[in-house]
């Protein structure tokens, strides 16, 4: 409040261009939303109501066709192994990444100083890789006949693995892709985790132990109680990153052998892409995001509730 | 999740670390206990040594191989260490077809993009840290919403819009998905960088005569210089790794390819010369490698968590 507001009010025009500020600052960011994110996710549920193929993406003029699509996809039973196939690739992921993370989190806690500088640069290093740097790199150490997994396996006894090719087998490049998927994620995971270990107060597990509890009873009824939002956040976080997952899958199998490694996002892409069937593949995709809201919702309620308020 | 990371991140300092707790105790103790406490943690430091070597060893080979000669590489015995290192699958890597001009275009995508980022979300950043408005909470929101945007279910209409509009095998158009990418991300975080630069100062310049946007940019705006710095070196990370609308929607101008589209396809490229392959793979990663070294410290804070992620 200056003086002059006092003596000579203020304009309309003036109180009302400032007003207006805060709106035209935000103005640029509303719109880049509006037509780069909204206006797609709006478009993709459009086309997966309409007829889209080759023939409308060339000429236009696609026509409405209700739920035809959907029926289409919902009554394909490959669909629903996929959804399944979708369900297993996240569980089994997840699983793996909260329970190693979890350990690795409650080791680094208990490391000296200059063992656990070095546990936390390795995994720094494990988090700075690019998803495509690393899919290259495991598919090097998978190959069949130089790779050093299968030099390492036959040197250990397995002679079963001479010149084993890994991405031949579905169940075995499944496998890879969820050793490469829990690589890359448990250092993000395990770091975060850590933080919320260091704002634990030394106190509690302390008495806890005195009270005669062991390490892991100390862990269930001490440690877990008071992270278990932060075990939440961390959780939904992977389940999302995780159930939509695609340049890791795509880079290193395409989806295959034979459908082996296809989940939803790479489902929808693949009748997309190489069908041309613009229309069904946008079903899919809206299905997935159907599915991933589910699991949003729940994460933005615990993110909130962290926060204490949205703004 | 930069909103995940606000609270280890204050925390981070916390004193008393747990290893700084036993070091401490350690030293109270006397020297029999001391001893048989190291023993017991042996196990310990034998699991640290796995984790270490597990998180590091995919990276490290992709190191060793790309500096090992051929002959080397395809013998039956690898070897763990370039005895005869070369630099001749780098010469490889850098003189194959097209390898500068991904590079340009690579670098010339994720600039402008951090970039456009940066101009957009600075003003927004602004609006929702210094000002009261109606509808505030709403963006708010918005943001975090568009933060956890389900985008490769996106691929599909992307590759549409992008055909309607001309712009399919178009960098711009890849500029434009990557800005809208990374632009929640640095919205929340520059807010919570000016949330942390008092009000007073500005109002302080002022009073001293400086109009509104004088006191921004030369008060502000040098405090929040590392806080830009940092938003945007992960926006570039972000946008630098991005392959999946790289891969759908640069489809029959191959010239317009970026680098992680281009490694994807190493196959064609260098057949079966893997040390080639892996020099290739060194050299898209330097640059993110650089970027984490300068952020280290933040990384592990846990002041960016979520904020790259493959």
């Amino acid at each position: 409040m200056s003086l002059t507001s006092v003596t000579q009010p203020v304009p309309a025009a003036a109180r009302r261009l400032a007003r207006a500020w805060p709106y035209i600052l935000v103005a640029p960011a509303v719109a880049g939303t509006c037509f780069l994110l909204l206006y797609p996710l709006l478009r993709s549920v459009v086309i997966s109501f309409q007829h889209f193929r080759t023939g409308e993406l060339i000429r236009g003029g696609a026509a409405f066709v209700g739920l035809e699509n959907y029926r289409q996809v919902l009554g394909d039973a490959e669909f629903w192994t996929v959804v399944r196939r979708t369900f297993v690739w996240t569980a089994v992921n997840v699983a793996l990444i909260m329970l190693i993370s979890t350990l690795v989190a409650l080791m680094i806690a208990r490391l000296g100083p200059r063992m656990r500088l070095a546990v936390m640069s390795g995994l720094v290093l494990t988090w700075a890789t690019p998803v495509l740097a690393a899919t290259t790199i495991f598919q090097w150490m998978f190959q069949s006949r130089l790779g050093v997994v299968n030099w390492l396996l036959v040197r250990v006894g397995l002679d079963g693995f001479q010149g084993h090719t890994w991405f031949a087998d579905g169940t075995s490049t499944f496998a890879i892709l969820v050793m490469l998927v829990v690589w890359q994620s448990v250092p993000f995971a395990a770091i975060t985790l850590y933080a919320g270990l260091t704002t634990i107060p030394a106190e509690l597990d302390e008495a806890a132990r005195i009270d005669g509890a062991g390490p892991f009873q100390v862990f269930r009824d001490v440690t877990f109680p008071i992270l278990r939002p932060l075990f939440g956040l961390i959780t939904s976080l992977e389940v999302i990153w995780v159930f939509k997952c695609f340049a890791q899958i795509w880079a290193i199998s395409g989806g295959g052998p034979d459908g082996a490694t296809t989940t939803l996002p790479i489902y929808a892409f693949q009748i997309a892409q190489s069908l041309h069937k613009y229309d069904l593949g946008s079903a899919i995709s809206t299905l997935t995001v159907l599915i991933l809201i589910v699991a949003l919702i729940a994460h933005m309620r615990r993110m909130l509730r962290h926060e204490g308020e949205v703004a | 999740m930069t909103v995940l990371g606000s609270r280890p991140a204050a925390t981070a300092a916390h004193p008393a670390a747990p290893g700084d707790r036993a070091v401490r105790a350690v030293r109270a103790v006397p020297r029999a206990r001391r001893a048989r406490r190291r023993v017991r943690r042996v196990p310990l430091n034998l699991a640290a040594l796995a984790v270490l070597a597990v998180s590091v060893f995919p990276v490290y080979w992709m190191a060793v191989t790309a500096f090992t000669p051929t002959r080397d590489i395809q013998s039956t015995t690898p070897s763990f260490w370039p005895a005869h290192p070369t630099l001749a699958h780098f010469a490889t890597a850098v003189g194959a077809d097209g390898f500068g001009l991904f590079w340009r275009n690579s670098l010339l995508v994720t600039l402008s993009a951090v970039l456009l980022s940066l101009v957009v979300a600075l003003p927004a950043a602004c609006a929702v840290a210094r000002m009261r408005w109606r509808g505030r909470r709403g963006f708010v929101l918005m943001v975090f919403i568009a933060q956890m945007a389900p985008w490769e279910a996106l691929l599909i209409s992307m590759f549409i819009i992008a055909r309607d509009t001309g712009l399919l095998d178009k960098l711009a158009m890849l500029t434009l998905i990557y800005f809208m990418t990374t632009l929640p991300f640095t919205i929340v975080t520059l807010r919570g960088f000016l949330a942390a630069i008092p009000g007073e100062l500005e109002e302080a310049a002022m009073m001293d005569g400086a109009s509104r946007a004088g006191a921004f940019r030369r008060v502000v705006l040098p405090l929040l210089a590392p806080g830009l710095m940092s938003t945007s070196l992960f926006g570039f990370i972000t946008a630098w790794n991005e392959f999946a609308f790289a891969n759908a929607l640069i489809i029959k101008n191959q010239d317009d390819r970026t680098l992680p589209v281009w490694l994807s396809s190493f196959g064609n490229i260098f057949g079966t010369d893997w040390g080639a392959t892996m020099a290739a793979a060194s050299l898209f990663m330097l640059p993110v490698l650089l970027i984490f070294l300068v952020l280290q410290r933040r990384v592990v804070s846990g002041a960016f968590a979520g904020a790259v992620k493959g």
